[in-house]
């Protein structure tokens, strides 16, 4: 008796340590970077266009071109990795080839490395279609990229919405469209959100794929068919070529409040959204 | 005491891929009268049940042979409207699955569906249909309260009041007391009786005291056929049927 509950008291203790550790990264990766990362903060720092490679000015370019590509590439992925997850576990008969054939698809595409994306992208969209390095290339690319996330993760949320409900709703007289727009999709919103946030932690993190279909200019991007730098090229770039490591670490700080930003935002409008289906 | 036949069953057989689960069940279920369908499980007394308002296509790989006609027109049919179909008949399922929205929400999605959108008519609507329902007095200061905070009982009330929100006009319940303590079903069989008025009921349920008291006929089911159809009276007094009496005695089930 005594023996078992000192063996339960010390794996208490060990798993409260792993999730202590936890935070403790997270903390320390994060104030590494904000200490690092705050001299190099001002207001020019954030609406002053770079010059001289990012030597001197701000960062102003990169961040429009962040959140262009990022909202962009999500714009496209979303409703399509939403769509596909509503056919796989709505409409589709479950035994059936191509459902088969689409959730291999997906998988296969989750586990296939950026670069490889960043190189289609490149041959395909910036090449082969002549759409030059863009923001329309490099969104679409991400988009590709992250497709396989929000798919996954919206199928396990809505196959986690109880049978019971679709039955409710159905005898109740609803169509099939109804009980997907009122009950179903509303009650999947938190996990549809998790995968956004997710996919759009890839998107803003992706750099190799970036560099090879959206390109590294330091340009303003305003047209689609306009190349752009993201934040986390421009640090990539910042960094490896030597150029500042304080404006680097300046940047990485700016990229984590900007994810966390888009992260709110992308919870309250699609909580919006859910809401205004019913 | 007969009255218009509101359902009737002729030679109903359903298939689950290769395994039958229906034997040729024909049936006479009248008007304003609850109608308890009893048996072990298994039996196939819900999936009968779920035929009367073609829940069971939901089901992928299954089949269904013979014709339910309700108020003389048959259900099985190309040209029927099942959306339409289902809001004449309601279900009231075994576990008490609110949506997660409010009481109000609740009461009124089943009205919105069917394109009421006027505020005013939607508040009698979930008004009326909350007194029917016998909940009306416990919730009407927290109309906009989550459902889901609501007791069992009450949750299984608040379904019902969902379903009479659409007026159907048939009322099928799948085991509607099984969740339920005693003084909630007690609550609940009063309220069957006095729905009885106005909707005809069909119950399926496990405890055959409770179809004694609710019902006016009761069906026995057994493997798949329908063993007895009687007045409960008599099914229950004198069953003409050896499996009947056994089920009912307690010697099986």
């Amino acid at each position: 008796m005594g023996a078992a509950n000192t063996k339960e008291r010390i794996l208490n203790i060990l798993f409260w340590l792993s999730a202590l550790l936890i935070v403790g990264i997270l903390i320390a990766i994060i104030g590494y970077v904000a200490v690092k990362g705050v001299s190099a903060i001002s207001w020019d720092f954030i609406f002053q266009a770079p010059s001289r490679a990012g030597k001197e000015g701000g960062i102003s370019t990169t961040i429009v071109g962040t959140l262009y590509l990022t909202l962009v590439a999500l714009v496209m992925a979303v409703p399509l990795g939403v769509g596909t997850a509503i056919y796989l576990e709505e409409y589709a008969e479950h035994q059936s080839r191509f459902a088969y054939l689409v959730n291999l698809t997906s998988e296969t595409l989750a586990g296939i490395p950026s670069i490889i994306f960043g190189l289609f992208g490149f041959v395909f969209f910036v090449i082969f279609l002549n759409l030059g390095w863009s923001i329309l290339s490099g969104g679409m690319t991400l988009a590709i990229m992250v497709l396989p996330t929000i798919i996954r993760t919206s199928q396990e949320s809505i196959s986690s919405v109880p049978v019971e409900y679709r039955e409710n709703s159905l005898a109740l007289g609803a169509s099939k469209l109804q009980t997907i727009r009122k009950i179903i999709i509303p009650s999947a919103m938190p996990g549809i959100i998790t995968g956004v946030i997710l996919a759009t932690g890839r998107a803003v993190g992706e750099t190799a794929a970036v560099i090879l279909t959206a390109g590294s200019s330091l340009g303003m991007p305003i047209l689609l068919s306009d190349p752009a730098r993201t934040m986390s090229v421009h640090l990539y770039m910042l960094a490896m070529e030597g150029i500042s490591m304080e404006r680097a670490f300046g940047t990485a700080f700016l990229i984590i409040i900007l994810v966390i930003i888009i992260n709110y935002l992308a919870n309250l409008s699609l909580r919006r959204l859910s809401h205004s289906l019913r | 005491m007969t009255n218009a036949i509101k359902l009737k069953a002729q030679d109903v057989k359903v298939f689950y891929q290769k395994y039958q689960a229906l034997y040729d069940i024909n049936m006479d279920i009248q008007e304003n009268r609850v109608t308890a369908l009893i048996g072990p499980s298994g039996c196939g007394k819900s999936t009968f049940l779920r035929t009367i308002n073609r829940l069971n296509e939901l089901i992928e790989g299954t089949a269904i042979k013979g014709q339910i006609y309700l108020d003389g027109k048959p259900i099985y049919d190309k040209d029927v409207n099942v959306v339409a179909l289902r809001k004449r008949v309601g279900m009231v399922f075994q576990k008490p699955s609110v949506f997660p929205m409010s009481i109000y929400e609740n009461v009124a999605y089943g009205p919105r569906i069917h394109g009421i959108q006027q505020k005013s008519q939607l508040d009698d609507i979930v008004e009326r249909s909350l007194k029917l329902a016998n909940l009306w007095g416990e919730v009407s200061d927290r109309l906009n309260s989550p459902a889901v905070r609501m007791s069992g009982g009450q949750q299984q009330r608040l379904i019902i009041a969902r379903v009479l929100a659409v007026e159907p006009e048939v009322i099928l319940m799948d085991e509607p007391a099984s969740a339920l303590d005693p003084i909630s079903t007690s609550k609940l069989e009063e309220l069957i009786s006095q729905l009885k008025e106005h909707y005809t009921i069909v119950i399926v349920t496990h405890n055959m005291q409770q179809a004694a008291r609710v019902s006016d006929y009761t069906g026995f089911f057994l493997n798949g056929y329908l063993v007895e159809f009687n007045r409960t009276e008599e099914l229950f007094v004198n069953p003409r049927d050896k499996r009947t009496e056994d089920y009912i005695t307690g010697r099986f089930g």
